[in-house]
């Protein structure tokens, strides 16, 4: 039984990873995500591309809109839109 | 029959963030580059007669945005013109006869370089974000570029925390897939 509640599946392994990507995962899920990492390759790959992904993601800087402008110039182009239609 | 057209009820949700990242690396502003964003809609919306279906939906509207940029900058260079420009190498009293090795330029700091290959990641990775179904690019950039808690997506998209997880994974898996080609 208390194996099993460390020893967990690929598959929350790599919901764990997922989350430790945002920091939201707690101590005893980074500890079942590294036991899993000792002996499952699966894994490994998807750690190793996962962590990658965040880094490219880091260092390109990339920006998006805030929702509320979005909102905002959904608006006014919809009015010039209609205005267009008309 | 044109090879491509304009359908403007779509641009602001599949084009402004694009269109946002490209002028936020140029302009360095994040109201100016929304004004140049919004600028560049509506000019594309007076001048729809004009597209000829050659190029994408999204290069013309980029065309039309290289076009507001290049603007922009004419309008603050002419201001600029106009006011005298004054550098004081020193003006602290306690430093004065100190050579100026303060203000030689760090080599590891960052270059125009390092901004474009910023800009040119960052147009791959909108790219790669418009091949994931809707939902899936609308909370992986929430999540992820604009750095929302879990809690306010699900509320705001009206899931559960373990639905998000599973969009979650799923655009990052596509993502990486995509992004590993070039680079990774």
């Amino acid at each position: 039984m208390k194996k099993n509640v460390l020893f967990i599946s690929c598959e929350e392994a790599q919901h764990i990873c997922d989350k430790n990507q945002y920091g939201e995962a707690n101590w005893i899920e980074k500890l079942k995500l590294n036991i899993r990492l000792i002996y499952c390759r699966v894994t490994q790959s998807y750690v190793k591309q996962n962590k990658k992904l965040s880094k490219v993601i880091k260092n390109s800087e990339v920006k998006c809109m805030d929702n509320q402008c979005k909102e905002t110039i959904r608006k006014n182009f919809d009015k010039a839109l209609k205005e267009h239609n008309s | 029959m044109p090879k491509h057209q304009l359908n403007p009820n779509k641009w602001i949700d599949l084009y402004s963030d694009y269109l946002f990242n490209y002028t936020i690396a140029r302009v360095n502003d994040r109201e100016m580059a929304q004004d140049l964003v919004q600028d560049t809609f509506l000019a594309g919306l007076k001048s729809m007669k004009n597209f000829k279906g050659d190029a994408s939906e999204r290069t013309w509207l980029i065309s039309i945005l290289k076009r507001k940029i290049i603007d922009y900058y004419r309008k603050i260079n002419s201001k600029k013109g106009k006011a005298e420009v004054k550098i004081a190498y020193n003006n602290d009293s306690e430093t004065e006869g100190d050579w100026l090795e303060e203000r030689v330029a760090d080599p590891f700091d960052k270059t125009a370089e390092d901004d474009l290959q910023n800009a040119e990641l960052g147009n791959a990775i909108y790219e790669c974000l418009s091949k994931l179904p809707e939902k899936q690019a609308e909370v992986f950039k929430m999540k992820t570029i604009q750095g929302i808690e879990t809690e306010v997506i699900c509320n705001e998209l009206n899931i559960t925390a373990s639905n998000l997880w599973v969009i979650i994974h799923r655009a990052r898996t596509a993502m990486a897939d995509c992004l590993k080609e070039n680079w990774f």
